[in-house]
């Protein structure tokens, strides 16, 4: 010891003393439980938002533009005035924003994978899927953010939800629930995937038909016969059915239930899927 | 085809003894990426403290070896045990007791310093309270107290390494796993990181480095194992390594550079071994056994009135030892034979 207490060591080094203090202390907690240790990544999820808010320019304004471009560029042709198309339209665009920002997630968690954190996190002796519903939950702090967003936008340009605060809060919770179970095809892709740029082509690949063949644009009836019945299965047209029942009041069940069944389905098929590319990622 | 060198036991042997459990019992490991082997039947039996070194060049397969053994990639053939548990059937056990750094820092780069350990912290159990104090007291003992709140991006190379190693020790492992701890470090750093490294083994913990620096491996590590090309071609500790070379080195200048051929006469009359004349005139370098006929030959040449400028003894270095094993040099990465470039898993990123 005496040669560690001669030689102070230089300011800004590891002072070998305090490191064998430190290690001496041996305590053993418990690492946390799946929930606790799910929330704890959800943490780390919003300390990055936190250092890096320029990741919620696309959660902000990607829903902004979007709404005003097919607000005012469709809106009179499609449903002769702006004001109504704003009603038809915005829980649409709504589910479109959030949908379309879920992809964020895979893009994240693949840019984890390039980087040695992922190994550390990995060789943790925590719940393994808790990093990934971690990720998933503090992503859907993001997608709240968003979804206040464009409801204000909404409001803004005219919307008048009949469905009340009760309606907005259960309309916004279900497309989270969505949002929340549609992130594990994107973490199934982040594994599977080598770049960051090939999870966002895939992501998009997927979103594009997803969303546009449904009916958040424009009603189904003016679409022909095929198409209506690729539509009408799409669960996204579910979701959106939904969300514009709870908006504006008068929402049918089977609806909420379907989207519910799709996310329960998405969840048990994916999240099995994703976990077994988790632990073989070499 | 491994060489033991020395005393070294073959995996497996120790287990049964009864004591100490090994930290790492490897037979036949083996990792396959699609065409390319990279580890190609590794077997490895190292007990319970001090530092084991993995020493090879690039691509030699020490990553995905420390990557199996810490449960992150599980073997395509062979079976591993780390203190008794099985990596594969067992590796939430493994997990509770390792620690990894990964070649480069296994840190959350947007976060500050503080936060990725009181990430780990609470993640590992500490409360709320007792997370910032562990945090607190590792940023401490790692001189990184002012940086605390900076974002790792922002770090030098060598914050970077203490903070990792700093993670790493959050709950003390019982073994680290730490990958090329000093590639790209300055002097400096390194020796920060080796005085670190001397503190976690006083500390009672086992660690397994890797190093394509041969005098890293000479530094801290007790025992090592050479790996190439995905297997372990010899293992035991760097002096056992080093005369299996078998010789070091003397070397002498005469004063007088005219006498430097009586000189020569004398030193092989001696030693009983070849000397070799260098391009500097006055210089004579002999490969010696051991120390004594080398003292023996000086002896003689101050009996015969031959002034001697400089003399050294030195061991083979490692290199020589790496260059014996394999027939080429350590800091050579690619195989002896040329090969159509296989994407090499270790730089895999």
């Amino acid at each position: 010891m005496t040669a560690l207490d001669s030689a102070p060591p230089p300011l800004a080094a590891p002072d070998t003393a305090a490191v064998l203090a430190a290690l001496g202390s041996g305590e053993r907690p418990r690492p946390q439980g799946p929930l606790a240790a799910s929330a704890t990544f959800g943490w780390r999820t919003l300390l990055r938002i936190k250092h890096v808010p320029e990741q919620l320019f696309d959660v902000t304004v990607f829903p902004v533009m979007l709404t005003l471009i097919f607000t005012y560029l469709f809106g009179g042709a499609l449903a002769g005035s702006v004001e109504a198309y704003v009603q038809f339209f915005l829980p649409g665009i709504l589910v479109q924003s959030i949908l379309m920002i879920t992809m964020y997630t895979g893009v994240a968690l693949n840019t984890d994978i390039g980087k040695g954190v992922f190994d550390r996190i990995r060789s943790l002796p925590v719940w393994r899927p808790s990093a990934l519903v971690g990720a998933l939950l503090g992503d859907v702090v993001r997608f709240t953010l968003a979804s206040v967003v464009v409801l204000g936008l909404g409001m803004a340009l005219g919307l008048r939800p009949g469905g009340g605060v009760v309606g907005l809060l259960a309309a916004v919770g279900l497309l989270l629930v969505f949002a929340f179970a549609l992130g594990w095809v994107w973490t199934y892709l982040a594994l599977r995937l080598r770049t960051p740029q090939a999870v966002m082509g895939w992501s998009m690949m997927v979103l594009m038909p997803l969303t546009f063949g449904s009916n958040i644009f424009v009603d189904p009836a003016t679409m022909p016969g095929w198409l209506r019945s690729v539509v009408e299965v799409n669960p996204v047209s579910h979701l959106v059915s939904a969300v514009r029942g709870l908006v504006h009041g008068g929402v049918d069940g089977a609806d909420v239930g379907w989207v519910l069944l799709w996310a329960a389905a998405l969840v048990a098929v994916l999240g099995p899927l994703t976990m077994r590319r988790y632990r073989a990622r070499a | 085809m491994t060489a033991y060198v020395g005393d070294t036991v073959p995996a497996g042997d120790q287990a049964a003894g009864g004591g100490d459990v090994p930290a790492i019992e490897a037979t036949g490991l083996v990792k396959r990426f699609g065409a390319t082997t990279a580890v190609a039947g590794v077997d490895l039996c190292i007990p319970q403290g001090g530092v084991h070194g993995f020493l090879g060049p690039n691509g030699a397969g020490k990553t995905t070896t420390i990557r199996m053994l810490a449960t992150l990639v599980p073997p395509d053939g062979g079976r591993a045990r780390v203190f008794g548990h099985d990596v594969v059937t067992d590796a939430d056990a493994v997990r509770a007791r390792v620690s990894l750094t990964g070649q480069f820092a296994s840190l959350d780069e947007d976060l500050t310093g503080a936060e990725n350990l009181l990430l780990l912290a609470r993640l590992l159990g500490y409360s709320r309270a007792a997370a910032r104090q562990r945090t607190d007291q590792l940023l401490s003992a790692f001189g990184l107290t002012e940086a605390a709140g900076k974002q790792v991006k922002q770090y030098s190379g060598g914050m970077r390494r203490r903070v990792d190693i700093a993670a790493s020790i959050v709950v003390r492992p019982d073994l680290v796993f730490l990958d090329e701890p000093t590639t790209g470090l300055d002097p400096r750093s390194r020796n920060q990181v080796w005085d670190v490294v001397r503190a976690l083994v006083r500390g009672g913990t086992t660690v397994l480095l890797t190093t394509q620096y041969l005098d890293e491996a000479d530094q801290l590590a007790d025992r090592i194992s050479v790996i190439d090309a995905g297997r372990v071609i010899a293992e035991g500790s760097p002096g056992q390594l080093k005369a299996s070379v078998g010789s070091g080195t003397l070397h002498v200048r005469v004063l007088d550079p005219a006498r430097r051929g009586t000189a020569r006469e004398l030193l092989e009359r001696v030693l009983g071994v070849p000397v070799a004349e260098d391009g500097d005139p006055a210089a004579l370098t002999a490969r010696v056994p051991e120390a004594g006929p080398a003292a023996r030959a000086l002896t003689a040449l101050e009996g015969a009135g031959i002034e001697l400028a400089q003399f050294a003894l030195g061991q083979p270095s490692l290199d020589e030892v790496f260059l014996a094993l394999t027939g080429r040099p350590a800091e050579d990465a690619g195989p002896p034979a040329p090969a159509p470039p296989a994407p090499d898993p270790e730089d895999r990123r």
